[in-house]
C-alpha cells in the first residue's frame, strides 16, 4: 500500500469513527472532494476537531511516529489544507516525506 | 490496582516542593500518578510513573502524553504545577528571566492542557487545575514577569474551560499565597512578612491548604465548577 493510500484508508476510519457518535440520518459520506469545513461542509468545528485528532492519532499509531497535524504552516496557508478530504491527503503527504 | 477503573492523575513538576506532595497524596489515595520534571523523583511507589521532561519541550511533552494514552487509554486529572519564579525589580530584569518564566508558566501549562484535553475528550470526562498565584491580585512589586505570566495562566484557564466545556473537560486554577519551598528560598523574611501582611488570613500557607483546593477542583462532584480561580489566605 503506497503512503496515499494509507492516509486515504486513516482518513477513512477516522470518517467512520466519527460517524459512530452522529445520528444515523446525519452520517458523513467520505470521498475526496468532501469539504471539511465551510458552507459546503456537513462538520462543525468540534466535528472538524475531532477528525482532526482522530487523524492525528491513527497516523501516530499506524505509523509509529510523533506527529502534530495543526502545525503553524497549514494554520496560516492561504489555501487551508483542512479544506477537503483531497487536500487534507496532499498536506499529510508533503508533512511526512519531511 | 487496576489501571482500567483507577483514576489516571498526571502531575508536572513532581520533584520538589508542591507537585512532589501532590503526588504522595494522590499516590495515598490509590491512585496512579504519571509525574514529570526536568529532574529524577524521589517518589518511589507501585502506582507512580516519572518521566524526565522539560515542560517546555513540545515534543518531550508530547510523548509523555502518547505513552499516558497508550499506556492507559485515558486520563482523568491534569494538574499543571511545574513553574519557576524570579524576584526582581522590573529594572534589573533581563528579558532572557521573562522569556523562561513565560515559557515555563504559560507555553508549558498551554502545551499540557492541549495534549491532556485530546486523551480526555475521548472519555468525555477530565479535570484540569492550572497554578497562579497571590502575586496576580495583589500586583506584587519585583513579580512583574512571574505575576504577568500567571495573568496569563488565568486567562488560559478561563479561555480553556470554554472550549472544553463540549468534552466535558473542566478547568479551573488554584493561587497560593507564599509556601515554603525552593521557589522562595531566596526571598528575604521581611519581603514574604509584608506579603502575609496583605493577606485577609495572616499566615504563610501549606501543602495541604493547596490539596484542600485542587481535590475541590478534581472531585467528579465538581463538574459545574470551571473557569474558576481560587486564592488562598482571602486575597
Amino acid at each position: 500500500m503506497s503512503m496515499r493510500e494509507t492516509l486515504l484508508s486513516i482518513i477513512e476510519q477516522s470518517f467512520e469513527e466519527l460517524n459512530d457518535t452522529r445520528e444515523p440520518g446525519n452520517l458523513l459520506s467520505f470521498h475526496p472532494e468532501v469539504a471539511l469545513y465551510g458552507a459546503n461542509s456537513s462538520l462543525d468545528s468540534v466535528d472538524l476537531v475531532n477528525l482532526l485528532l482522530a487523524i492525528e492519532e491513527r497516523i501516530e499509531d499506524e505509523l509509529d511516529i510523533s506527529f502534530t497535524i495543526a502545525n503553524e504552516k497549514a494554520l496560516s496557508q492561504k489555501n487551508s489544507p483542512f479544506k477537503t478530504v483531497k487536500s487534507l491527503c496532499d498536506y499529510l503527504q508533503i508533512e511526512l516525506a519531511k | 490496582m487496576n489501571p482500567v477503573t483507577t483514576p489516571i492523575y498526571l502531575i508536572t513538576g513532581t520533584s520538589k516542593g508542591i507537585g512532589e506532595a501532590l503526588a504522595n497524596y494522590y499516590l495515598q489515595q490509590g491512585v496512579i500518578v504519571v509525574g514529570c520534571s526536568r529532574s529524577h523523583s524521589n517518589i518511589e511507589h507501585e502506582s507512580y510513573y516519572h518521566h524526565s521532561v522539560d515542560v517546555t519541550d513540545e515534543q518531550s511533552v508530547k510523548h509523555l502524553f502518547t505513552w499516558v494514552r497508550k499506556t492507559f487509554g485515558r486520563l482523568d486529572v491534569l494538574i499543571n504545577n511545574a513553574g519557576i519564579a524570579a524576584m526582581n525589580h522590573a529594572i534589573l530584569t533581563p528579558a532572557s528571566s521573562v522569556e523562561r518564566i513565560l515559557q515555563t508558566n504559560v507555553l508549558a501549562s498551554f502545551i499540557c492542557c492541549r495534549e491532556a484535553a485530546k486523551i480526555m475528550k475521548k472519555k468525555a470526562f477530565g479535570r484540569i487545575v492550572n497554578f497562579s498565584t497571590v502575586a496576580v491580585p495583589l500586583n506584587l512589586e519585583g513579580e512583574a514577569a512571574y505575576a504577568a505570566s500567571k495573568s496569563g495562566v488565568e486567562t488560559l484557564t478561563r479561555v480553556l474551560a470554554r472550549e472544553f466545556a463540549e468534552f466535558n473537560i473542566t478547568v479551573n486554577a488554584v493561587g497560593p499565597t507564599p509556601i515554603q519551598t525552593e521557589l522562595i528560598k531566596n526571598v528575604g523574611d521581611d519581603k514574604i512578612n509584608a506579603l502575609l501582611a496583605r493577606q485577609t488570613l495572616k499566615r504563610m500557607g501549606t501543602f495541604d491548604d493547596v490539596i484542600n483546593v485542587v481535590n475541590f477542583f478534581v472531585d467528579e462532584k465538581s463538574d459545574f465548577i470551571s473557569a474558576q480561580v481560587v486564592y488562598l489566605g482571602g486575597v
